[in-house]
């Protein structure tokens, strides 16, 4: 019986008398993926930030459970052991790719950094796995020394996944990974998440305010509101038949086309 | 030993100013590398012309002092003449453009070709003490990279260089590890300079006067520059000797002639030049 990668008990964040989530409790398991769905300013962002150990839990619990079946307290972590954990196992990827990329350096930097933050001294060797890994999201390789500003929207996204990806964690967070491209474009990066997560058994805890992201990409999915898990279930299950009337009337409110 | 004027206190700041300073040293030399903040003041020229340097010397000297200052190697450019005078108006200190005589060097672009001596002090004028800055804009940021050693950043930098120009290009204020523990921005200094800051004898005080930073080398600590395993670090090289006195082993300058493109290098240490041609010292 495989256990969870990922453990929420009761996880609580409040911004002074404001909720940002209220007690929330789940168990994500290696290489499942599982959807946080949700109007804007129903807690997505702040609970994918408490499990990233990005903000810290008013009140709760969060355990991530390493390769070797060791638990860990993100918040009792020292911030040494929380920032290297992030760089290595952990992932995040942002909804702006401008905010997880580095402006100022080429793509092949930008994918490099978390080899050389992991003691990676050797130039052709960093450079070798960069090109590797701008190929696996569907790059071209003369690429590699462009700048992000010198990239579209798409493939700056694209990018920083690979960033993210190189140091093969098992376990990324991602807030509206598609948000704000055009929907072709959204629609090759989905297809190329769902296949990179499949292949590199990648858990993933995905935010989107948009369903039809969640049921391409999610097994399991969450609604969210006023900071609080209103349904939880299996995506089909969940869209398909919605118990809670919240739930019903996300439904509803899709287009259907 | 010139006379000093009358008016101010020895060395221009005051006592407790010199205080702070020297406290702030004295942690500095505690911890290599490390940048200590202090209260910098006001001093009466404007950032960018050596204040952090002005600074840590005015803390430092004393009576029997013998000043040097080089701006870019040099000994007679306006910066180095000027606090050269500047000096020895306030506190009457004696003045050399002599390497080997001087008990304090304050330097702007140069370590001079002269091997240093133990007791000797290094003060250096530093504009942007931060070596991570030019790719973490934040400063909280930064002192965490650096309070954990999370030192990836760096080689960052240089891998950028690599793949842009196919060889390390950073040709000055080359990035630095000290006694293995923090990477340290020898301020504008090429990197033909960097091996002399390993092991030296002589204690090298930094000084950044905007940034209000002071950090330091003490004598015999090892400096590494960072590198790749494939692409070691490595000194600048000219095909050149300098046309002056001859020599091929120190930093050259190039200097153009007229406009046909006839050109000439130099020493830029001007008192390594003038002492290997045997015409003493240049004229004060």
């Amino acid at each position: 019986m495989t256990r969870p990668i990922l453990s929420a008990r009761g996880v609580d964040k409040y911004y002074g008398g404001r909720v940002g989530c209220r007690g929330v409790s789940f168990d994500l398991y290696p290489g499942e993926i599982l959807g946080l769905v949700g109007e804007s300013g129903s807690g997505k962002t702040t609970l994918l930030n408490v499990l990233a150990g990005r903000l810290s839990p008013s009140g709760g619990r969060v355990l991530y459970r390493g390769p070797d079946g060791s638990e860990h307290d993100l918040q009792q972590l020292s911030e040494a052991g929380r920032r290297r954990l992030l760089r290595t196992e952990l992932g995040f990827v942002h909804q702006r790719a401008g905010d997880g990329l580095r402006p100022l350096v080429s793509a092949g930097a930008n994918i490099g950094e978390r080899l050389m933050a992991g003691g990676w001294r050797r130039y052709g060797r960093i450079r070798s796995e960069a090109a590797d890994w701008l190929a696996r999201v569907e790059i071209p390789a003369d690429r590699l020394d462009d700048r992000p500003a010198d990239y579209s929207g798409g493939m700056r996204q694209r990018l920083q996944i690979a960033r993210n990806l190189v140091t093969r964690p098992r376990l990324v967070f991602m807030d509206e990974p598609t948000g704000g491209l055009d929907v072709s474009v959204q629609a090759r990066l989905l297809d190329l998440i769902r296949h990179l997560a499949a292949r590199l058994d990648l858990a993933v805890v995905l935010v989107t305010h948009d369903l039809a992201v969640a049921r391409l990409l999610s097994q399991r999915l969450m609604v969210m509101k006023s900071g609080q898990v209103v349904e939880s279930g299996l995506t089909d299950q969940v869209l398909d038949d919605p118990q809670h009337p919240y739930s019903q009337l996300l439904v509803s409110a899709m287009l259907q086309v | 030993m010139t006379s000093a004027e009358t008016g101010y206190n020895f060395a221009y700041l005051d006592e407790d100013s010199k205080r702070l300073i020297r406290r702030a040293l004295l942690k500095a030399v505690a911890v290599p590398g490390y940048q200590v903040p202090f209260a910098g003041r006001e001093m009466p020229m404007p950032y960018g012309w050596g204040t952090g340097g002005i600074q840590v010397t005015a803390a430092l000297i004393g009576p029997d002092d013998v000043l040097k200052v080089i701006d870019q190697g040099s000994d007679d450019t306006t910066n180095a003449v000027s606090i050269r005078a500047f000096f020895s108006k306030t506190a009457g200190v004696a003045t050399t453009t002599v390497t080997g005589e001087a008990s304090i060097i304050q330097t702007r672009h140069r370590i001079p070709e002269r091997p240093l001596k133990p007791g000797q002090i290094m003060v250096y004028q530093v504009p942007i003490p931060e070596p991570l800055r030019w790719l973490e804009p934040g400063e909280t940021e930064t002192r965490v990279l650096h309070a954990l050693g999370e030192y990836g950043l760096m080689y960052v930098k240089l891998y950028e260089d690599i793949s842009r120009h196919g060889r390390i290009a950073t040709s000055y204020d080359y990035p630095v590890e000290v006694f293995g523990r923090y990477i340290m921005s020898p301020s504008p200094i090429p990197r033909f300079d960097n091996p002399k800051l390993d092991r030296s004898p002589a204690l090298h005080l930094f000084g950044a006067g905007r940034e209000k930073r002071i950090y330091a080398v003490p004598p015999y600590s090892p400096v590494r520059s960072l590198d790749f395993e494939d692409y070691p670090f490595a000194v600048q090289r000219w095909p050149e000797v300098c046309a002056i006195c001859g020599a091929s082993d120190s930093y050259l300058d190039e200097v153009v002639l007229d406009d046909g493109g006839r050109r000439l290098f130099v020493c830029s240490d001007s008192d390594y030049c003038a002492g290997r041609a045997g015409k003493g010292s240049p004229p004060q």
